[in-house]
């Protein structure tokens, strides 16, 4: 399902470590881990609001004897304050313009197969975990029958759900990546050659089997290697933006109406339970990934930026450097223990549970204004001037399949038509903003479904009922309004 | 016919404001963001006025015309009236959001929310046309008028422009208080709706619409600090960047001198 979750416990003195211990483990494929997450996106504004007041720390003895350069001191803190709040608008505004294209290249692909390929919304029969059929005699025994459909597929989302967390606990890796191989493989090759199949009956190209076969043999090899392995970024996102498409499709396809409408309504709310609840089965699970320091199953999760693996730090210069700086903070550490001021007065900005769980996780070492000095007198390597651009947000790949399921039914079944479906895509874009401001007020792992599927299923009963009659007229008459 | 009106029409209505954004939104997250805001907006404010006209179209009489055909028009102008309401609900989050820090001017913001106005409004008005004039058919053929999609196009173009237009007049209206500027905007909308009710007579509602477009231009450009000489700046490639040295449009100078 869907979180965010914040980088927390790798910020230390100004440095910025690249390992990524905000793991997310999502479910199965069909349950669709979504998860959005916030990684160093405000760990640049933390180190400068960080600097600020050390600055200002640094400064205080002057203020007692001579007046005058307070004021200096005070303009030169509120214009770091001024461009920090500038630098974090303009790098939050980047991070959401880094998911709204992969938002809308997933649904505009979605959209496109819809209106030109008409197997998808051709009905075929249903998935086995939908067994009601709707084709029924009364609207009451229809109503049932979709309620049913979507308490079978939401107790299944969960069974699996709880499935990965208990294998995740355990330390059940082999099953969990052979789990994730498995449904990649299904999806790269299965499904893209039933794709590629109805596209060409649609636009009647004569094709055979061997070039077929050659497709998708290089298609599905190069996505798994780029997915589960090493790849360019790029090809890697587009991958699973293709897969992401695919699963969307699929869903549409085989789920009837009433049915797909209920399941995104309590998928949201599942999320939401999920996610935020003490208990909620993602929550345990980021929760186990931050304890164990991992990184996230690159196959469930979209990110804008690169997926450092636990592989890639050897050959990795730039870990190597990064290794570097963290061994000559350790030597300054121990001398400046002894000169540890109150702690409780000269925190660093770092809260008690952080601190605490800094504590126990590397034990008590505590910041100091001579330490920051000094670490800040370190020459900053392009590293630190590339932290920002190489923080992303991650985003998983259920949040994807939903919105373009909704987008998607949207376009295949509404009366409205094109004016539905924009209204859903425009209410997705607006809950997605709305989910990312919220991530960073709150910094910690947030569901995407919920506002965004809200927004959009509003928008689609509301355009589809109340606006489409009136816009038809409109057009009728040829009204501008 | 089919795919040649397809993407004659759509260029002609949507020509303008692909321009305008990628000249100059698709650059700027911030910007970007601040348009969608815009859409969801003015979605919000057509739901608002379908909710009212479906409530009284059905209580009322269905079967007689004329008063569903005034109803329409009584629907027309409540939209208009929200639409406006909503474009100073979203000028109150800019300002409340404007707090001389951000990286966005207010008049930018200004023009971005008249352009997302446009283009959404647009968009809801003629996309079903487009899709229609791809497949076979023929215009016109109970009798109406011909040239319904090149008509639909253009006034589809005038309304995307007169909306950006319009932003940037009421945002600059609401920020030095004259709210007869205000008026005029509300009212200028008021009269474009109207004239649209004439259609088909075209050669009363498409021209006076394209004069009424030109002023509004010419304000908005006045409005957002524009004058001849900048044009003639502009025009001469003196000063500020190369690209500012192509523009020959009033209306491109007028959003130019925005981000100047």
């Amino acid at each position: 399902m869907t979180e965010l979750s914040a980088h927390l416990p790798q910020f230390q003195h100004g440095q910025l470590t690249e390992n990524f211990p905000d793991n997310h483990l999502s479910n199965t494929q069909e349950s669709m881990a979504s998860a959005l997450f916030n990684t160093d996106q405000n760990d640049t504004s933390e180190r400068r609001r960080h600097e600020n007041s050390e600055r200002r720390r640094n400064d205080n003895p002057d203020s007692e004897t001579n007046g005058q350069p307070q004021n200096n001191i005070q303009q030169v803190v509120e214009q770091d304050e001024e461009e920090d709040e500038e630098l974090t608008l303009k790098y939050g505004a980047k991070h959401v313009i880094m998911l709204f294209v992969p938002v809308t290249l997933c649904m505009v692909v979605v959209v496109a197969t819809i209106k030109s390929v008409s197997f998808y919304t051709r009905k075929d029969g249903q998935l086995i975990y939908t067994p009601f059929t709707e084709e029924t005699e009364t609207v009451g025994q229809r109503a049932l029958n979709s309620i049913l459909n979507a308490a079978i597929m939401i107790s299944v989302i969960i069974v699996m759900t709880i499935l990965l967390v208990v294998l995740y606990k355990y330390r059940c890796y082999k099953v969990i990546h052979g789990w994730l191989i498995i449904s990649s493989l299904l999806l790269l090759f299965f499904f893209s050659f039933i794709y590629l199949g109805e596209v060409f009956k649609t636009y009647n190209v004569a094709m055979d089997y061997i070039t077929v076969a050659l497709i998708i043999w290089n298609f599905g090899v190069v996505g798994m290697i780029c997915i589960h392995w090493k790849g360019p970024l790029r090809l890697q996102q587009a991958y699973l933006i293709m897969i992401s498409a695919l699963m969307a499709l699929v869903f549409i396809k085989y789920l009837p109406e009433w049915t797909a409408w209920l399941i995104l309504a309590v998928i949201s709310v599942y999320d939401l339970v999920a996610v935020l609840c003490p208990k909620g089965p993602l929550r345990m699970l980021v929760e186990t990934a931050q304890e164990r320091n991992e990184t996230l199953f690159p196959a469930l999760i979209y990110s804008s930026t690169m997926i450092w693996l636990v592989n890639m730090a050897e050959e990795d210069p730039e870990a190597q450097r990064k290794a570097s700086k963290n061994s000559t903070y350790d030597k300054q550490a121990p001398a400046n223990q002894t000169q540890n001021e109150d702690p409780e007065a000269d925190d660093g900005g770092f809260s008690q549970e952080w601190q605490q769980q800094r504590d126990n996780r590397i034990g008590p070492i505590e910041s100091t204004p001579e330490s920051r000095a000094a670490v800040q007198a370190l020459p900053s390597n392009s590293q630190s001037s590339e932290d920002p651009e190489e923080r992303g947000v991650k985003l998983g790949l259920g949040d994807f399949i939903f919105y373009s399921v909704l987008v998607g039914k949207a376009s295949a079944t509404a009366s409205g038509d094109w004016n539905t479906t924009l209204a859903c895509f425009v209410a997705i874009l607006i809950g997605l903003c709305l989910t990312l401001l919220l991530l960073a007020i709150f910094k910690k792992a947030l569901p995407a479904l919920p506002i965004s599927i809200t927004f959009g299923l509003v928008f689609y009963f509301a355009t589809d009922n109340l606006v489409q009659p009136f816009m038809d007229q409109l057009a009728f008459h040829q009204f501008y309004i | 016919m089919g795919a040649a009106v397809f993407f004659g029409c759509a260029g002609i209505a949507f020509g303008p404001a692909l321009a305008l954004f990628l000249l100059t939104v698709a650059a700027e997250p911030l910007r970007v963001i601040v348009l969608v805001a815009g859409a969801f907006f003015w979605l919000v404010s057509l739901l608002l006025a379908s909710l009212i006209w479906f409530v009284s179209v059905h209580l009322s009489d269905r079967e007689d015309a004329k008063l569903q055909y005034s109803l329409l028009i009584f629907g027309a102008a409540v939209s208009v009236l929200l639409q406006e309401a909503f474009r100073k609900a979203d000028e109150g989050l800019a300002t409340i959001s404007e707090d001389g820090r951000s990286p966005i001017s207010l008049r930018q913001m200004a023009y971005v929310s008249g352009l997302s106005f446009g283009i959404i409004s647009g968009v809801f008005s003629v996309i079903n046309i487009l899709a229609d004039s791809i497949g076979p058919g023929i215009v016109g053929i109970h009798g109406d008028s011909p040239y319904y999609f090149i008509t639909s196009a253009f006034l589809t173009m005038a309304l995307v422009l007169l909306h950006t237009f319009w932003g940037v007049i009421f945002f600059d209206a609401c920020e030095r208080r004259r709210y007869w500027c205000l008026g005029l905007v509300v009212a200028s909308h008021l009269l474009t709706s109207g004239l649209t009710f004439l259609n088909p007579w075209y050669e009363a509602s498409l021209v006076p619409i394209f004069i009424l477009t030109l002023l509004t231009g010419l304000w908005a450009f006045l409005t957002a600090g524009g004058s001849f000489r900048n044009v003639l700046k502009c025009l001469s490639c003196k000063g500020g960047a190369g690209r500012e040295g192509r523009a020959t449009e009033g209306v491109t100078a007028a959003t130019r001198g925005l981000f100047r």
